[in-house]
């Protein structure tokens, strides 16, 4: 066989230490704001089926409008665009975080939303029916099986915004990416490096994947 | 009958009435659900409303824990009252906290364990401390015979037991009324009569119920007045000899020959 194409496996291994210091940035950006978002998301995905509706509309308005552009566009936005308002910059890994938040909220409230709707009307009528105040029926009834529900999609959500940072090596932040570029800079070896780098974000997907398998089927245990 | 029931079955009779509905109306749209509904229930009494389907009975009872709200009228339960429209404040929570309702698809809480299911109300809502929650739970599972179940999960329950779970569930807040709807229509045949059976023990106890069901002879067992509803009103009670077995009204008589001929 012809082989056109020679991949240095030495190349591969000598990039990863390099690589390797990008990865706390990535996990910092992605779980950073992961967290945050999740915040956002349950805030803003109850806000979304509240009864009253002046408390729903900013909801939707917020999950339209971060969900219906780019990530790319909005940490652009907030890294080049916001200095402009707030007459300072904003530090790259500020930035990065809170794209994830803001767009993962987006996401995140909408899998609230479903979560919470999708729990038989019946589970509440019959925490109401004990006496329990509709705070506590959503807290000890509703919330814990919603939530259960949820991991699936949370799992997915999870995902998208761990190869969502690295977008941002366009803002400068060292994170997986923006590391392997550095390195392909100064060695040319951009076969070896971004295959590592593509392993590398395997690594922590698929680690991502299997801790929440656990949670789920431990979680569903006598269901 | 000796004395002492008797006695008390006179005392019962003088008592003024822990539920009382005067003059009320609900609509879902155009729709007139219960129309000028007057009911009213002492303590000790089993009521067993009965009707077709869409007629307005599962509402009725809903309406008294505040499930459903109604437009115009009043509920007065154990002297808290409930207003239309929902605008009932406290009172709602309280009588809520003093009746305990069974639901046809029983409504368990999955998630929780059967003995969960049943502290979780006396815990929260009463504020009792664990252990007496517990101690209450164990004793009320006994009652109605699924103590050696306390620690799995609904699902993994027969129907039947799930809905004597929600039975122990409802009564370990110590209710003043129990309310039924429809509690063995979602059961397979031979799981209903282990319902009936708890449901009648509490009868036999002394429990005030308001039961829908479309088990005639458990009707005629154990109910103290039978209540036919049609189109959202009260056609005809009466006790359940006279209700059931020699109907004055014809559409009493023509929805007991399409239910009794099976």
């Amino acid at each position: 066989m012809d082989v056109t194409f020679q991949f240095d496996w030495q190349a591969a291994i000598d990039s990863i230490p390099f690589l390797l210091e990008g990865i706390p940035w990535t996990l910092l950006i992605s779980f950073g704001g992961l967290a945050i978002g999740f915040v956002i998301g349950i805030v803003f995905g109850l806000l979304r089926i509240n009864p009253v509706r002046l408390l729903r509309w900013p909801a939707i308005a917020y999950i339209e409008i971060f969900r219906g552009t780019p990530v790319l566009v909005q940490v652009l936005f907030i890294f080049y665009g916001l200095p402009q308002i707030l007459g300072g910059p904003i530090n790259a890994l500020t930035a990065g975080i809170a794209a994830i938040a803001l767009n993962a909220g987006a996401y995140i409230s909408e899998i609230v939303r479903g979560g919470v709707q999708s729990i038989e009307k019946g589970q509440r009528e019959a925490g109401l029916s004990l006496g329990l105040s509709r705070p506590q029926a959503f807290r000890y009834i509703i919330w814990p099986q919603a939530l259960r529900r949820m991991i699936p999609a949370l799992g997915n959500q999870g995902i998208v915004s761990i190869k969502d940072t690295s977008l941002f090596s366009v803002i400068g932040v060292g994170e997986l990416v923006r590391q392997g570029q550095i390195y392909i800079a100064t060695t040319f070896t951009a076969l070896e490096v971004y295959f590592m780098v593509a392993m590398l974000y395997l690594v922590i997907t698929l680690s991502l994947s299997y801790a929440l398998r656990l949670l789920e089927s431990r979680g569903l245990v006598g269901q | 009958m000796n004395d002492e029931t008797r006695e008390a079955a006179q005392e019962t009779a003088q008592q003024p009435p822990i539920v009382r509905l005067a003059k009320v109306n609900k609509h879902f749209g155009n729709l007139h659900v219960l129309q000028d509904i007057d009911l009213e229930v002492v303590p000790g009494e089993v009521v067993v409303i009965v009707g077709a389907s869409g007629s307005g009975k599962s509402t009725l009872i809903r309406c008294v824990n505040g499930l459903e709200e109604f437009q115009s009228g009043n509920i007065e339960v154990d002297g808290n009252e409930l207003l239309p429209y929902g605008k009932s404040g406290k009172s709602l929570q309280t009588i809520r906290t003093e009746v305990g309702m069974v639901f046809q698809q029983f409504n368990l809480f999955p998630h929780l364990s059967v003995l969960d299911n049943v502290t979780l109300a006396p815990i929260k809502v009463r504020g009792w401390p664990r252990d007496k929650a517990l101690q209450t739970a164990h004793k009320l599972l006994e009652r109605v015979g699924i103590q050696d179940q306390a620690a799995k999960h609904p699902g993994q329950l027969s129907g039947g037991q799930q809905q004597r779970v929600a039975l122990a569930r409802a009564l370990a807040m110590e209710p003043r009324l129990m309310l039924f709807d429809e509690p063995t229509s979602a059961l397979d045949p031979e799981m209903i009569g282990e319902v009936l059976d708890a449901m009648r023990t509490l009868a036999n106890d002394g429990m005030t119920m308001m039961i829908v069901t479309h088990e005639m002879g458990f009707a005629r067992e154990v109910a103290d007045r039978v209540i036919y509803i049609h189109g959202g009103q009260i056609v005809e009670q009466g006790p359940p000899h006279e209700v059931l077995d020699n109907p004055q009204n014809e559409r009493t008589q023509s929805f007991l020959s399409r239910v009794l001929k099976h």
